[in-house]
């Protein structure tokens, strides 16, 4: 019996000596985020040390977090989702011609963008799971095929002067005890966030809960980790996979419309890149691309740091416009060959 | 139903295209034992464990299970959960990304939400009581293969079951490991479960199994008490000799290679990623040998330490006297080694590819990138062993998945033979083929040693092993535990030392 | 005659069922069958489509134009990426999404070399020659870079791809420091335009000369055999003494040549470069051209003839759909459609499923 409660010991010790693999990359990812801030704070000073330039990094990215979201939650399935970024230059571009062309009201421009997200994220996912194709493939052409409508419902772009979407886009939510002083004048301006990071912030939340403790949420993680032992252990793949790939097309739609209320307009560029940037951020926030290992919490940070790298880049005198692409693209190779050797090692652990 | 028994398989039939791969088997497993499910390759164990378990609809035969009336209808694995029959499989079937709890219970509560704490308790409770070494917070990926097998079995237990099928499951684990299954395996016997174990290991079902049915080629051959079968007797009926009935067999005068010249290759302490023992291995020109054992008992891992085929870990590897370092198959290649491959789907043909490229391959890989055979040459290549080797094809332009299993086998044989190769490996080359090729495979293989070269052979039929090798190297359980040549080389001797511990 | 009047009807036309058949199974129907309903589709719709005339050009030169001759000298590009990107998907399963891009590094060395650092050159600074020679070298290395890691990383392809996909535009500008140099010597015109006295497109002649190395090498080295043999069973190839890694790194590198020889030709056909630009959506052109020529997307046996007949149809498309007024920026939007719908025919569920309609009609024809 001794014997037995020594190996019951040992199981232990070993539990909490070895963190699963999604909370080891999440934590890496929340301290190169600090790392990075702190750095940029004590090196570069200037801007980085105000409130509300780090607000900005959440302004300008409210529709990159949900696009993120949705493309860490495909990439726990063990796919991907390359149409993001199109997606939300289509959702920005109905929108605003159907505002500012068509004279329609707010909610229905919502919700068409909502819908042509879906759209996007039904038939893509129906092609995946139920068909078989490889998404890539089925979301590379989803992307064409968003790039190109974008520029059929209208090349030239559309700047939207609807008075109640203007007053919603120009909200803008002061956040209590931040602040700075103009170091002219001497006045407090209080730092503030757009409506659309609150509603980003809320999508994060809920994927979090969705991820942690919901059954569907699960699933996403049984099928990335290994999607027959999934099926063997009573759950339906194809449909776990068709949800991810809806909820993906929903959250670009939403991604979208967060775009075009930062923006305030519809145009060919919009959202052009971002599939790139959601994912690095989610490989960043400690997503694996084979599946099963990710965090919502950890694509956040990823979008953070994502976006704090490029302005160290610019504001370390490199701000050419081509340094954010390669440093987007250095960031994803070196997280890549870093989770390729890791799976590698671990494998041949395994053997 | 049978006094005890908690389960009841009666006439179970099952019919592929062209095979009978279960004929009337019947089978009865009681309440607390450990019934070992024994039989070769084909013998149709695997298609009864897949028909009991819904994986296979079956053709004929009823399935009984006490506390039920009737017969019982089992259409898919979770109608067999559900009645009460876990499998645990070979391969882990769990998610490994995934914790230790969530594994025992994902796919199979109730409502929308995970309640951690409860699955938790629950697990922990279960974990606990069975006695296995993981905590319910630990991700399975960080468990050894014993405990997640363990942990796929507390989630049977869970299920409350009352029949689970062990489908293998010993076969990668240490000696350490398999003790703590069988430890868990004693508990859920104490407890009243049914255990059916299918396993290639004879020291395992001796240790643990109260009960053996042996199947072979779709049939049963009875159900035996464990005390009152001798390890002889056993891999007598699984290979279908009886004892003492082995007619004599002649062995071809010219197969007497001289066995003091220097070896054609000598291997010492050879020992291989695949995890193999360290083994000693040498053979002469024009000599003939073999590997034999149980399945799993490590001799294809043998022959692909030789070839390089896995990664080689230690030993040291001589031809013709000369040390030579061989990491990779080419490497062996140029030494004048063929290998045709056990499992011809997975590492031998090239499916899509036509006859003639599956032959000339080898050869042409060895001439170099730049030195294609111009298509004449390739064409006059194989149509010389589609001849030779009567390979039944429309061309030689057919690709090589269209040809029947036999015929892919002679295409692979071509290959090697088109290299004309110092020494042959053939590994299970007659398996899954009609019995005319079969005897044309071993023909050829005399025929090859006649002409001065060497040949490895290893099959599992005994039967072919003793037609034509002249020195035979028994495995078992991953390390090689004798040699047989001369008079020792009979069945009886085979089948005493594969059994190994009480032979007579 | 007489023979064939006795010949019972029924088995003629099963015959002739047998014949559609056999066509139909061939790998090439596909793009030899778009190519016929294309060209059927032009002969009605408007027969000038085919008309070839021989004007002349800016320079006073007599050239032949024509929708025809633009469909041969505009597919130059797409041909050669196609040949490449084959290989790729033969031996890795996968393919690469990053040509555009490196069209656009390779473009870019060529064009700073030339110009040698300036805005705008008349006379070239280096010679040309070693030019092209330096985008080829730099575009392989980039080839090597994807190769390395989807053979030896064990990334999948479109994955490891994406990093080049990303960054390769970025690269491209700062290689000529985000600078637009234009060259206006017209020698270095000659590959994207016309050779004086030479009516026909040069390149043209650049893709002939390059599908002919190919051949060639398909010919004289073990190219074909080895990439298929790894694309279809990299276990068994590896018994067979192959190293699937090696000749995966090699396809990619192939394509790195083809992608600069490409490059090579678009800079010249201007003489300048866009970077965000140029090539722009050219990676889904050439994964549509291996697929429209019967090349399994999944790697294994492949057919460069096919593809090269899928680029020449694809470009097809693209000259008509743009004589009926569709801006190019809506392309994308026409082909996404195209290649879903092949890879949806080509999915396996939905084979399956096909052949199990034709049975049970067969079936339900024989009852009958």
């Amino acid at each position: 019996m001794p014997n037995n409660i020594a190996v019951d010991k040992q199981g232990r010790i070993k539990n909490r000596a070895s963190m699963s693999d999604t909370n080891l990359l999440l934590t890496i990812t929340i301290l190169v985020f600090f790392a990075l801030y702190a750095f940029a704070v004590f090196f570069l000073g200037g801007s980085f040390t105000k409130p509300q330039s780090f607000l900005n990094i959440l302004n300008n990215n409210a529709s990159l977090i949900v696009l993120s979201c949705g493309m860490s939650i495909v990439m726990i399935t063990g796919g991907i989702d390359i149409s993001v970024g199109a997606v939300t230059g289509l959702v920005c571009m109905c929108c605003a011609v159907y505002l500012e062309g068509h004279g329609g009201n707010l909610v229905t421009a919502l919700l068409i963008g909502l819908g042509v997200g879906l759209a996007f994220g039904i038939v893509q996912g129906f092609l995946v799971a139920h068909l078989g194709i490889q998404p890539f493939i089925v979301s590379l052409a989803g992307m064409f095929f968003a790039k190109g409508m974008t520029t059929i419902v209208s090349k030239e772009p559309v700047r939207v002067t609807n008075e109640s979407f203007l007053a919603i886009k120009n909200i803008r939510v002061t956040v209590p005890g931040l602040g700075a002083y103009n170091s002219k004048t001497g006045a407090y301006i209080p730092a503030y966030v757009e409506i659309g990071v609150l509603i980003a912030l809320a999508v994060v939340v809920i994927m979090f809960i969705v991820l942690r403790w919901t059954k569907l949420g699960r699933s996403f993680y049984a099928v990335g980790g290994n999607n027959q032992s999934a099926n063997m252990l009573g759950i339906n793949v194809r449909r776990t996979k068709f949800l991810a790939h809806v909820l993906c097309g929903l959250l670009a739609g939403l991604g979208g419309i967060l775009y075009f209320l930062h923006v305030g307009s519809g145009d060919v560029a919009n959202g052009a890149g971002d599939e790139m940037n959601a994912i690095a951020a989610s490989i960043i926030g400690g997503t694996l691309l084979t599946g099963g290992v990710g965090n919502i919490l950890g694509t956040f940070f990823g979008v953070l740091s994502l976006n704090t790298i490029k302005r160290i880049v610019s504001s370390m005198g490199f701000d050419e416009a081509w340094w954010s692409n390669i440093t987007v693209a250095a960031m994803i190779c070196l997280f890549l060959v870093i989770q390729s050797v890791v799976l590698i090692r671990k494998n041949k652990k395994r053997v | 139903m049978q006094e005890g028994a908690v389960l009841e398989l009666r006439g179970i039939s099952k019919f592929f295209p062209g095979v009978k791969a279960l004929q009337n088997v019947d089978f009865t497993l009681r309440a607390g034992e450990v019934h070992a499910l024994m039989g070769e390759n084909g013998a149709g164990k695997s298609t009864l464990i897949k028909c009991l378990t819904g994986v296979y609809p079956k053709d004929e035969g009823e399935i009984y299970m006490a506390g039920h009336d009737k017969p019982v209808t089992i259409r898919s694995p979770q109608d067999a959960q559900n009645i009460g029959i876990s499998t645990v499989y070979q391969e882990i079937t769990l998610c490994p990304n995934l914790t230790v709890a969530e594994n025992m219970y994902i796919g199979r509560t109730k409502g929308n939400l995970t309640r951690w704490k409860r699955m938790n308790k629950g697990a922990g409770k279960i974990l606990k009581d069975l006695g296995i070494p993981a905590a319910p917070g630990q991700q399975l990926s960080s468990c050894s293969i014993a405990v997640q097998q363990m942990v796929a079995i507390a989630r049977a237990v869970d299920m409350d079951c009352k029949v689970l099928i062990l489908d293998e499951p010993t076969s990668s684990l240490d000696e350490s490991e398999v003790a703590k299954l069988f430890k868990l395996m004693r508990d859920l016997k104490a407890r009243g479960v049914g255990i059916i174990f299918v396993t290639h290991f004879l020291d395992q079902v001796y240790e643990i199994s109260d009960r053996i049915t042996v199947l072979r080629d779709g049939q049963l051959v009875g159900e035996y008490v464990i005390e009152d079968m001798p390890r002889v007797q056993l891999v007598s009926k699984m290979l279908g000799k009886e004892l003492g009935d082995i007619s004599d067999i002649k062995k071809a005068s010219d197969k007497a290679a001289d066995m003091t010249s220097v070896p054609v290759l000598e291997a010492e302490q050879l020992a291989s990623a695949a995890g193999i023992k360290p083994f000693d291995f040498s053979i002469h020109k024009g000599e003939v040998n073999g590997f034999t054992g149980l399945l799993g008992s490590g001799r294809s891992e043998c022959v692909r330490a030789i070839f390089g085929a896995d990664r080689v870990s230690g030993g040291t590897v001589k031809v013709n006297g000369k040390s030579v370092k061989i990491r990779k198959p080419l490497d062996a290649m140029k030494q004048g080694i063929g290998y045709l491959p056990e499992d011809r789907k997975l590492d031998g043909i090239i499916g899509d590819l036509s006859v003639r490229d599956n032959i000339i391959l080898a050869l042409q890989v060895m001439k170099g990138f730049f030195r294609p055979f111009s298509r004449a040459q390739a064409e006059a290549f194989a149509d010389e062993y589609i001849k030779k080797l009567e390979i039944k094809t429309a061309s030689s332009d057919t690709p090589i998945n269209s040809l029947s299993g036999g015929n892919q086998q002679k295409c692979i044989v071509a290959r090697w033979l088109l290299t004309d190769p110092v020494y042959l490996i053939l590994d299970e080359p007659t398996r899954g083929i009609d019995v005319g090729t079969k005897t044309e495979i071993q023909k050829l293989v005399l025929e090859l040693a006649g002409e001065g070269k060497s040949v490895t052979f290893i099959s599992s039929e005994t039967d072919e092993m003793l037609n034509t090798c002249s020195r035979l190297i028994v495995m078992r359980d991953r390390k090689v535990v004798g040699e047989l040549k001369g008079e020792d080389l009979n069945q009886d001797m085979i089948m005493s030392t594969i059994a190994g511990g009480e032979a007579q | 005659m007489t023979t064939e009047t006795k010949t019972p009807v029924k088995k003629k036309s099963r015959s002739v069922g047998e014949v559609l058949k056999n066509m139909t199974r061939h790998q090439l129907f596909i793009p030899v069958a778009a190519l016929v309903l294309l060209v059927l589709f032009n002969l009605i719709a408007d027969p000038s489509f085919f008309a070839v005339s021989l004007k002349e050009n800016s320079l006073g030169n007599p050239v032949l134009s024509g929708n025809i001759i633009s469909v041969l000298d505009n597919a130059s590009e797409l041909v050669l990426l196609a040949i490449g990107m084959t290989l790729v998907t033969a031996s890795s399963g996968g393919q690469d999404i990053s040509v555009g891009a490196a069209m656009a590094i390779a473009g870019s060395v060529i064009i700073r070399l030339v110009c040698g650092g300036r805005v705008s050159v008349d006379t070239m600074q280096t010679s040309l020659i070693l030019a092209v020679l330096a985008g080829i070298g730099v575009s392989m290395l980039f080839g090597a870079f994807n190769g390395v890691l989807v053979a030896y990383l064990k990334i999948q392809p479109m994955v490891a791809t994406l990093i080049l996909f990303t960054a390769g535009r970025s690269i491209a500008a700062w290689i000529n420091n985000n600078q637009l140099p234009i060259v206006n010597d017209q020698v270095f015109k000659y590959a994207g335009t016309f050779i004086p006295g030479i009516p026909i497109p040069t390149p043209v002649f650049i893709t002939i000369l390059v599908i002919l190395a190919f051949w060639l090498a398909l010919k004289f080295t073990n190219l074909g055999l080895y990439t298929q043999s790894v694309g279809i069973n990299a276990n068994a190839s590896r018994l067979n003494g192959l190293d699937p890694k090696m000749i995966k790194l090699l396809t990619y590198v192939i394509l790195g040549a083809c992608v600069a020889v490409a490059g090579f030709i678009r800079v010249s056909r201007s003489g300048s470069i866009n970077y965000s630009r140029i090539a722009e959506n050219i990676e889904m052109d050439a994964i549509l051209a291996v697929a429209l020529g019967g090349n399994a997307l999944g790697g294994g046996k492949f057919n460069i003839y096919g593809s090269i007949l899928g680029a020449y149809v694809i470009q097809f498309l693209t000259t008509t759909l743009f004589k009926y007024n569709v801006p190019s920026t809506a392309l994308p939007a026409y082909k996404a459609v195209v290649i879903i719908l092949l890879v949806v025919l080509s999915a396996p569920v939905v084979r399956e499923k096909m052949s199990h309609i034709k049975k049970s009609s067969k079936r339900a024809k024989e009852v009958a």
